[in-house]
């Protein structure tokens, strides 16, 4: 009766939403977190200035990502929320201050340090509160028919602290090679200085977050060590776009180094599900125990389809419209 | 003393969500205000419209973002402190939430750009076009999420099996018995909210002799529409009490504090409801007065709170008071636009200082008409979350424990106090620099952001006479 395996399609649609909001909100974090370490309050100038005309559109995936939940799998929802009840309000508490001191730090003088570490702080705090999450998600959640019954820190352990802090030093290396692609002078060449480090900071992180994980959790040992399997092919890839990211510094490359972090997310996040597939709340519930009715799966999905090419097209017309390199005194005035 | 995680969780939404509220309700009607001056400045070419476009954008701007911070956090809201009933109602309120994102929030993001920094950008027709995509979407949002509350309130077009809503009509549940009322009552608030405040500054900048010309002009324009408005709302919140007495019959029991069912039901002015001993300590009222309201009929038999058991019954003092205070403001605003058609001849709406001064302190009524209507809606439906169908007890999110919801609403308590202060000093300043720093905006670069609040670039800082210091701009 039922023509298509739905919750397998939302499972795709919501998989899209979350690295679109990770690659987008990342580097605009990214800038944030590296945003007290600036040469100079001029460059600072040119980094807002940077992220400044797309934060906003970039974050609305967010709230498609959670209301994209509430709709397709209300199980993740309403287990995710409860059980990093205190994570999910440092997140939003961070997303405010860094949202306003976009606003206020160019209008503020003898208070603009404030909306300085306002900016860096809350990006740093919702960077790591991302991470901490993902952390939750592959150490799996305490429940019972369905509903959360764990505690109210049972999120922070020292693997969750880890991926915050990998996922925090992900972030960065976002930000510093958009850098690259946006500024140019003093601010690039800083940029391209400091990618080389976060680039090994994040490898090592990766690294032990990666031998760490088949302990934490027997399914992901089993998956990767039981045969030699094809998705030994993803952590390859990864080491490439690390090396070519590498590479592309060294050789003073303006677009490259931002694509292929990007292409190193998305293949970390490629190993995470087939590493957990197709188990959306661990380690109990796969996706179609998650899934709503499908009638409202699929009258979602009916608008969806229509919608969203609309919504992307004038999104990338946005970036069309602020496009090119970000200069000094410039911008915002 | 145990913390109650179910009260701390209300006091919560209630908290969030009503400092959500005033946002919103300022900037759909805002939206549609500034949409009709850039219309105005395009078919005239008229520059006064374009001062008054570029001002009103920069207020719009800056109460826009912080709607948008706000709003995030209500996303998050149902899942936190209310997963239970986020559970049982996902199969709608998910995907109506998540319309409301792909064809308000993305829609709203994408061309309030433009209309922010667009204007030297692209062809005037297309920066109007954006300006009446924003206000678009603003109702586009409103459409939706006074769907999903007004479902909460009259639930239909669903049936509950084995604690799930399953959607059985999309269209009766997102047309739902009260929706219409509801969402042209909110409708009409919101342009309510957007006169009064565009008619208390241009009141208050013609007090201290400012910018005559443009300021007359807005002042004209608004108190025409709230000629037509504020008695408009008075007719539809009459019909949306009447939907109410149908569906919600023991909140409007609570609205009038009348505890017992009987006909000839006096209206009530002034009351002190004690609810321990079901009956008014104290009564002012007119006789008869609420059944012919109600029913239309002297005669005719209204329903009491006595309906329903005792623990079944919402405050009633908090209902009752909200509702006076609602309509009370509404009748105020009656006043003040009939006061303005009668202060035409001659120009006096303009020139009367009385009138004008009266009309600056007007300019927050909405706003208290607008959270106090929510109470009585809200209020009114305790101890139904979706009512006759799910308590809010049975809702709350059950590992949620006292200690945990004490820390987040003091804690939202205190970021939200920080945003404000910042965001109500920063309005003020634009509204002191005024109209006139309009020359600055002409100079777009070519670089400007395009995102909410960074049109209103006027300097946070005073020099020591008291005049506005641009602010250090960006380094250069
Ligand atoms: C009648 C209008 C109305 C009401 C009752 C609400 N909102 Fe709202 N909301 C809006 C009208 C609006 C708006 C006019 O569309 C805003 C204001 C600023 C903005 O960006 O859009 C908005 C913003 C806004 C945002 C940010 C959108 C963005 O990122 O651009 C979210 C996530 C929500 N809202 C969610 C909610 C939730 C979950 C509510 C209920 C509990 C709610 N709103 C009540
Ligand atoms: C935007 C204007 C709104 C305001 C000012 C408002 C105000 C309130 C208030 C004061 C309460 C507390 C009632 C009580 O506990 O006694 C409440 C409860 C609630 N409202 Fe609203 N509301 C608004 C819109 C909405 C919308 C659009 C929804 C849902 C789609 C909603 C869902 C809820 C829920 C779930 C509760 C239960 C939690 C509680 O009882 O505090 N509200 N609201
Ligand atoms: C002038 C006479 C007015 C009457 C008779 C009236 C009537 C009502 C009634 C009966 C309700 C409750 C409906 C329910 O919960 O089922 C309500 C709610 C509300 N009112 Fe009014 N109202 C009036 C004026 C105003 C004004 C002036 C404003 C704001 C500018 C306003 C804003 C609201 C809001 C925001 C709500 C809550 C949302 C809703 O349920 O529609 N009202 N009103």
């Amino acid at each position: 009766m039922q023509l298509f395996d739905l919750a397998l399609i939302w499972a795709f649609i919501i998989g899209f939403g979350i690295i679109m909001y990770v690659l987008m909100d990342g580097f605009d974090l990214g800038v944030g977190i590296l945003f007290p370490f600036a040469p100079s309050e001029d460059d600072r100038d040119v980094m807002m200035n940077s992220v400044a005309p797309v934060w906003d559109g970039n974050e609305t995936w967010l709230v498609l990502g959670g209301a994209g939940l509430l709709a397709a799998f209300p199980m993740v929802y309403t287990i995710f929320l409860p059980a990093l009840y205190i994570g999910v309000f440092l997140l939003l508490a961070g997303l405010i201050f860094r949202g306003v001191a976009f606003e206020f730090r160019f209008k503020a003088r003898t208070s603009r340090y404030l909306w300085n570490w306002a900016f860096a702080g809350g990006s740093t705090v919702a960077a790591f509160a991302q991470g901490v999450v993902v952390g939750a998600y592959i150490q799996g959640f305490e429940t019972a028919n369905g509903v959360y019954v764990g505690g109210a820190l049972d999120w922070l352990t020292p693997f969750t602290v880890l991926t915050g802090l990998g996922l925090l030093a992900g972030y960065a290396l976002l930000g510093s090679t958009w850098l690259i692609l946006k500024t140019e002078g003093r601010l690039q060449e800083w940029a391209y200085r400091i990618t080389t480090p976060l680039l090994v900071a994040v490898l090592v992180v990766f690294g032990i977050i990666s031998i760490w994980t088949p302990f934490v959790d027997e399914l992901v040992s089993e998956r990767w060590f039981s045969h030699l399997s094809v998705i030994w092919i993803l952590p390859v890839l990864t080491l490439l776009c690390a090396l070519q990211i590498w590479r592309s510094v060294r050789r003073r490359d303006e677009g490259l180094p931002f694509v292929s972090t990007m292409g190193l997310f998305i293949t970390t996040y490629l190993g995470l599900i087939v590493s957990r597939w197709p188990y959306v709340v661990p380690p109990e519930y796969t996706l179609w125990e998650a899934a709503s009715a499908y009638d409202s799966q699929l009258f979602l999905l009916l608008g969806l389809l229509f919608v969203v090419p609309i919504v992307l097209a004038y999104t990338a017309w946005t970036y069309w419209v602020f496009r090119g390199k970000v200069r000094a005194g410039e911008g915002y005035h | 003393m145990e913390l109650d995680p179910l009260i701390l969780s209300r006091i919560q939404f209630a908290f969030v969500v009503s400092f959500h509220a005033i946002f919103p309700v300022f900037t759909i009607g805002l939206a549609s205000y500034i949409a009709v001056l850039e219309g105005l400045a395009f078919k005239t070419r008229n520059p006064v419209w374009e001062t008054l476009s570029a001002f009103w954008t920069k207020v719009f701007a800056v109460v826009f973002g912080m709607g948008v911070v706000s709003g995030i956090v209500m996303s998050f809201q149902f899942g936190t402190n209310w997963s239970n009933f986020a559970q049982a109602s996902a199969n709608f309120l998910g995907p109506i939430l998540s319309y409301e994102v792909i064809t308000a929030f993305f829609l709203e993001a994408a061309f309030l750009g433009v209309l922010l920094f667009g204007r030297n950008k692209v062809p005037a027709g297309v920066h109007l076009f954006a300006a009446i995509m924003v206000a678009t979407g603003t109702f586009i949002s409103s459409f939706w999420i006074l769907s999903a509350n007004s479902w909460m309130q009259t639930p239909a077009g669903v049936e509950l099996r084995e604690g799930v809503f399953h959607v059985t009509s999309w269209s009766e549940a997102i047309f739902n018995p009260s929706f219409p009322y509801r969402f042209l009552h909110m409708a009409m608030a919101s342009f309510l909210t957007g006169g009064f405040v565009v008619a208390g500054v241009s009141a208050w900048y013609l007090l201290k002799g400012r910018e005559v010309e443009a300021n007359r002009k807005a002042l004209s324009m608004c108190l025409w529409l709230l000629l037509f408005i504020a008695p408009a709302q008075l007719v539809i919140g009459d019909f949306h009490g009447l939907n109410t007495l149908e569906h919600q019959p023991t909140k409007v029991a609570a609205m009038e504090g009348n505890w017992e069912t009987s006909s000839n039901v006096p209206l009530l002015l002034f009351a002190i409801p004690d609810q321990e001993n079901q009956r008014n300590l104290f009564e002012i009222g007119i006789p008869s007065m609420a059944s012919m309201v109600l029913t239309h009929d002297w005669d005719g038999v209204v329903p009491g709170l006595n309906e329903v058991a005792v623990e079944e019954q919402p405050p009633v003092a908090i209902v009752f008071w909200s509702f006076r205070i609602m309509v009370g403001l509404g009748a105020l605003m009656i006043l003040f636009a009939l006061a303005g058609l009668f202060l035409r001849p001659g120009g006096r709406y303009y020139q009367n200082r009385k009138f004008l001064q009266g009309l600056r302190f007007m300019s927050i009524a909405p706003f208290i008409a607008v959270l106090t209507g929510w109470f009585v809606t809200e209020t009114g439906r305790a101890p139904w979350l979706v009512y006759g169908m799910m308590t809010q007890a049975e809702s709350v999110t059950p590992s949620l424990t006292g200690g945990m919801a004490l820390f987040t609403l003091i804690g939202y308590i205190v970021v939200y106090a920080l945003v404000f202060a910042a965001g109500v000093y920063y309005l003020m300043r634009v509204l002191f620099v005024g109209l006139e720093s309009e020359e600055e905006d002409t100079t777009d670069s070519p670089e400007r952001p395009a995102r909410p609040l960074s049109a209103a670039h006027v300097p946070f800082e005073y020099d020591s006479h008291g005049r506005p210091v641009p602010a250090n701009d960006g380094g250069q």
